[in-house]
């Protein structure tokens, strides 16, 4: 076997009528990820590397709810936050409540490999940030106009949106030129696998539209949102407060173990059993399979296995 | 089998010199809580309410760390952190990072039933707490003399201090199952003594820490890294839900086979009524009673 890469851009309400405009930039991003994720395994990097590389693009490209472009709290400030796991020895490291961290995976990393600890958040892990020399910005360098007209029909329709949610049904009755304004972004995520069966995972977001400050959703939450063990390693995407009740990511990893399914079977299966149009995931085993289930209308993805194979869809099959 | 059951824990990995009139105050201390939650389940109160119940009383006293009795971050202040979760929905409610909150359990139980969310932290969860209109006091009135020393003992070994390693008291947690098979958990942690500001452990985060589902609800304690990285409290269920084990047997492998070399333990109760404590530390602080009349209190 050789390696494998997948990687998320985000799961949801993605309207099949995404225009052109909004649909070929986020095409071109995760075809541009999968790249440096080809690069990097082609350079014979880590998993780990190869992961947390690939967030890295994906939080700086601004069309992705990840580090610049996070969507925005219900006071329009953004909080970041992401998570990353080594299958191998399950060591993690997550973060939350970032603001002026660029690059949030990052220091997820860093709490990995340079505190006692496994998770910090708000200004204790801002302070690490500065600690450990992170580049930092100001926090107007996240938010994007995309996102500020997002907060603004949340909240005029009084609602905390899951990542892809559509607008209100009146707007999109009306034909209404923000009509896609919700439903292209999402948490980003990348997981991989080398050839000898190292697997690493990492999953950075700006959590949910119009979301209550403070609020910490299923991405840094080992077991829900990111996970990865000797089996497979997984990166969710979706209503977080579904992922999380659903312990999503372990469950596929479990179900493997448990159940004796293969990686395809166990993804979708666990995907199976949240409620529809919550969660997206995707997932590559010690053995090299790809999977990227999801029960929503879409999920932004891409994959690449050492033998050639790539592929790039937002739509289509479900049970990929 | 079947009827109501509950489980308490103060923590594991106890110092086997702790001295004999601090274990005696520990066991006082969860005896009587589990009294209060036979007398709760006696009244038909659901699953849910004995937990947090339960969970307010051990937060109130100061004997264990959580509540006041939290031991200290490196600053010498107290964060602290809390989570709830009701087995019938899986619907659940955390929080983390709090500082005036005179009971966390029951701000992470606002959160689960008053937000549209899971997981409250830091200045965003006071602020919840604030406009809930739960009572909130000075950071002072969580700080007792015993965390103050013990914090300076640490930095002086320039650690972080685990439960067991010196003597610091242990997070705390309750399970309840009641007659109508409805199981719900709770933990509350004033986290790691000497830890650093902004760390979350694993008590919080569902799945890791805590858990509950129709099967079964769990509470565990003891090294967050080992906790975290094993997923223990959804272990126990998932082996329980996919390998078809029963409570005793799930726990018992969980125990024995997840957490590697770290060092952990565990409540659990099933929605037929068993208990069930595993532990792999020296002692865990633990209590249970079953309608049954069985009833138990005890460390090692």
């Amino acid at each position: 076997m050789g390696w494998a890469i997948a990687l998320h851009g985000g799961a949801g309400d993605i309207p099949l009528s995404l225009p052109p405009e909004r649909r070929l930039p986020r095409e071109a991003a995760l075809r541009h990820c999968l790249g440096i994720g080809i690069a990097a395994f082609k350079a014979h990097k880590h998993p780990l590397d190869v992961a947390e590389l690939v967030v890295r693009e994906l939080e700086n490209h601004p069309n992705f709810n990840a580090g610049r472009g996070s969507v925005l709290t219900n006071s329009g400030t953004v909080e970041m936050e992401a998570c990353i796991m080594d299958g191998k020895t399950k060591k993690c490291g997550a973060v939350s409540g970032l603001t002026t961290v660029v690059n949030a995976i990052s220091l997820a990393r860093l709490v990995m490999e340079k505190t006692p600890h496994i998770y910090l958040a708000f200004e204790g892990a801002e302070a690490f940030a500065r600690e450990q020399g992170l580049e930092t910005v100001d926090s107007s360098y996240f938010i994007t106009p995309e996102n500020i007209e997002r907060l603004k029909q949340a909240q005029e329709a009084h609602r905390v949106q899951i990542d892809y949610t559509q607008p209100v049904q009146k707007e999109v009755k009306n034909g209404a030129a923000n009509a896609d304004g919700d439903s292209q972004i999402g948490t980003v995520g990348c997981v991989a696998v080398d050839s000898e069966g190292n697997l690493a995972t990492a999953t950075s977001t700006g959590g949910l539209v119009n979301k209550m400050l403070g609020r910490i959703g299923d991405t840094p939450i080992i077991g829900a949102g990111t996970y990865a063990n000797h089996l497979c390693a997984v990166s969710a995407t979706g209503r977080g407060e579904a992922i999380i009740r659903g312990t999503v990511a372990r469950d596929v990893a479990a179900v493997m173990e448990f159940k004796g399914l293969s990686l395809k079977e166990a993804a979708a299966y666990v995907v199976d059993q949240v409620p529809r149009g919550t969660t997206g995931l995707v997932a590559v085993s010690s053995t090299g399979e790809v999977a990227m289930p999801f029960n929503t209308t879409g999920m932004f993805r891409a994959c690449a296995t050492e033998d050639g194979y790539s592929e790039i869809a937002i739509w289509d099959s479900p049970s990929k | 089998m079947g009827g109501w059951a509950i489980a308490v824990h103060g923590g594991a990995g106890v110092d086997p010199n702790l001295p004999k009139e601090r274990q005696e105050e520990g066991m006082r201390l969860l005896g009587r809580c589990v009294d209060v939650g036979i007398s709760a389940l006696r009244s038909n109160i659901p699953a849910i309410d004995v937990v947090e119940l339960v969970v307010r009383e051990l937060e109130t006293d100061p004997l264990f760390n959580s509540g006041r009795g939290s031991v200290l971050t490196e600053n010498g202040t107290v964060e602290m952190e809390a989570i709830i979760m009701d087995g019938p929905k899986r619907r659940c409610g955390a929080v983390s990072g709090l500082t005036t909150v005179k009971n966390p359990i029951s701000l992470a139980r606002l959160v689960m039933d008053k937000s549209p969310h899971s997981y409250l932290a830091f200045s965003g969860a006071e602020e919840f707490a604030e406009k809930q209109g739960v009572e909130l006091v000075d950071n002072e009135y969580f700080i007792t003399e015993n965390n103050v020393a013990m914090l300076k003992l640490a930095k002086e070994a320039n650690s972080i201090v685990f439960d067991y390693r010196i003597p610091a008291p242990g997070t705390v947690g309750c399970a309840v199952v009641d007659k109508e098979g409805r199981c719900a958990a709770a933990t509350s942690t004033g986290g790691l003594m000497n830890k650093m500001r902004g760390r979350i452990g694993d008590s919080p985060l569902i799945g890791c820490g805590t858990y509950a589902c129709e099967l079964c609800g769990v509470s565990c304690t003891g090294e967050g890294e080992a906790i975290i990285r094993s997923t223990l409290a959804r272990e126990v269920a998932a082996v329980m839900e996919y390998k078809g084990l029963n409570l005793h047997e799930a726990v018992d492998f969980v125990i024995r086979n997840r957490l590697d070399e770290g060092k952990a333990g565990l409540i659990a109760l099933s929605k037929k009524g068993e208990v069930a404590c595993g532990f792999n530390t020296t002692g865990m602080f633990r209590g249970c009673a079953t309608e049954d009349g069985f009833m138990e209190v005890g460390i090692w």
